[in-house]
């Protein structure tokens, strides 16, 4: 059984057992327009919780991609790296960003779900 | 301050347009399909960019102007001849650059095409210099639309006849529904294509037009995009007053005859650095890898010596990878010569290249 929920920095988070898939939203790419260069995580690292783990860049500008659940770095999609339009074609499919091993399942407890955060991106978006 | 609106402010909005804010005005930066795609559109089929918030600056007057104006710009304008345009600069004694512009030779006068961001600022300029003896309008009454892409000479010859005509850098007068229009062959993007300068209550019937023809509308995004993979400068980034056009590589658009003859606003300074070279250059930067060096990168060199600083950078969708200008001091600005970037901390490697980078029937390299 898989849960999917959703962070202020507009990232989705899918998580199966303890181990968490992370990407950016639909919603995202809308606001980033077309994305030309992706930054990853090393596989291995530790991230936090709210902290910083990778870039992603459109033609206009950088944003930081941000973790919302802490953990270590069990894989990477390079495929998003070689080819970062891939992210505009598929960003909650299979343009995922990074896998965590969760340190703190709970943490989840903190994030939207799917109702909350359409709402949350209307809002803030408008 | 408000923010102004260019005539074609309702037909951006029922394309689809996000706005930004530049120079004062709401102008749109792209449209539903995108950058990429819009950049891709302009290089393979016929754009359609507003620049109506850009000065259309007409100067009238004869013999006396034009020696007036030969006072200010580094231009042999005696022998311009009647509907050809030259690019050219505002400088200010120092030759620092308060303007980059296009300037036309009309019957009348002249007509000079000024950035947004400095076409008040420059009419103050060149009133005082031409101390009001000359009639100044800068036209309000007029929009101004580019059409830019391998497919705009027959879209445009389609609605204007007579426009396929006219050869690089040079204009002339047309009708549109009785309307007077001037056209010159000119562009920002590196392609062939058409400058249009039409009445503000005739310019959204125009465009349609052109749409209809199969042209569409582009945004500033990939206007820029565009410009910078044709090496092309944008005024407050790769020009501004505290730098020269030789400091800019932009010396082929000085007058040899005008520099050796001197008299000219800026010409001590042009002279001396023709002849003792200059500290500073702009300069063509292609990263490695991926990453893309905005403006305001440091740049170094091998020995980790801050040399110089990114102006404009981005990812070219034609070169498929990151492009970007800057200046670097004189001799590391050879060709081929390593330099590294430093992007959020780290350093990557990239070299000192050519310009353009993008340029027609030559497909650079693929970068991946």
């Amino acid at each position: 059984m898989s849960e999917v929920k959703y962070s202020k920095e507009h990232e989705w988070i899918k998580l199966e057992g303890d181990v968490a898939t992370i990407g950016i939203t639909k919603h995202a790419t809308e606001m980033l327009g077309d994305i030309v260069f992706t930054e990853l995580p090393e596989k291995g690292s530790n991230v936090e919780k709210n902290g910083t783990a990778g870039v992603v860049e459109s033609t206009k500008a950088a944003s930081d991609v941000y973790t919302p659940v802490s953990g270590e770095v069990i894989d990477t999609n390079q495929v998003i790296v070689d080819d970062p339009s891939k992210i505009n074609e598929d960003p909650e499919g299979s343009a995922w960003f990074f896998k965590l091993k969760m340190k703190d399942p709970s943490e989840m407890d903190t994030l939207m779900n799917k109702d909350d955060y359409d709402k949350f991106a209307k809002e803030t978006s408008a | 301050m408000e923010t102004k609106k260019t005539s074609l402010y309702k037909l951006h909005q029922d394309c689809n347009a996000k706005f930004v804010e530049f120079a004062g005005y709401q102008m749109p930066i792209q449209y539903s399909d995108g950058i990429v795609e819009e950049h891709k559109f302009t290089r393979n089929h016929s754009g359609i960019f507003d620049v109506s918030h850009m000065g259309q600056l007409f100067i009238y007057g004869s013999e006396n102007l034009i020696e007036d104006l030969e006072k200010i710009f580094p231009l042999n304008l005696k022998d311009l001849k009647l509907n050809h345009s030259k690019y050219s600069f505002l400088m200010n004694d120092e030759a620092g650059i308060y303007d980059d512009l296009i300037i036309t030779k009309i019957e009348q006068g002249f007509l000079i095409i000024l950035n947004a961001a400095c076409k008040k600022n420059d009419f103050k300029i060149l009133s005082k210099l031409l101390d009001n003896k000359y009639k100044m309008v800068l036209d309000e009454k007029r929009s101004l639309i580019a059409i830019q892409g391998p497919k705009s000479v027959e879209i445009l010859n389609n609605i204007i006849s007579g426009v396929e005509n006219l050869s690089f850098m040079s204009g002339n007068w047309f009708l549109f529904y009785e309307q007077k229009i001037y056209i010159t062959r000119s562009g920002y993007t590196g392609e062939d294509g058409f400058e249009i300068s039409i009445f503000n209550d005739q310019v959204e019937k125009f465009t349609k037009k052109l749409i209809e023809k199969g042209a569409k509308l582009i945004g500033l995004g990939a206007r820029d995009t565009l410009r910078l993979e044709a090496g092309l400068c944008l005024y407050g980034h790769e020009l501004d007053k505290d730098k020269t056009p030789v400091e800019a590589n932009l010396k082929w658009a000085i007058s040899k005859e005008r520099v050796i003859k001197g008299n000219f606003i800026g010409s001590d300074t042009i002279n001396k650095q023709l002849n003792d070279g200059v500290n500073k250059i702009r300069v063509g930067i292609k990263p490695e890898g991926r990453v893309i060096a905005r403006e305001k990168t440091k740049i170094f060199n091998q020995s980790d010596l801050h040399i110089g600083e990114v102006t404009s950078g981005t990812f070219g969708p034609s070169v498929n990878g990151p492009v970007a200008m800057g200046y670097v001091e004189n001799k590391f600005s050879q060709n081929n010569t390593k330099v590294f970037l430093e992007v959020r901390g780290k350093k990557y490697p990239a070299n000192i290249c050519g310009l353009p980078f993008y340029k027609k029937n030559y497909v650079k390299g693929v970068n991946k």
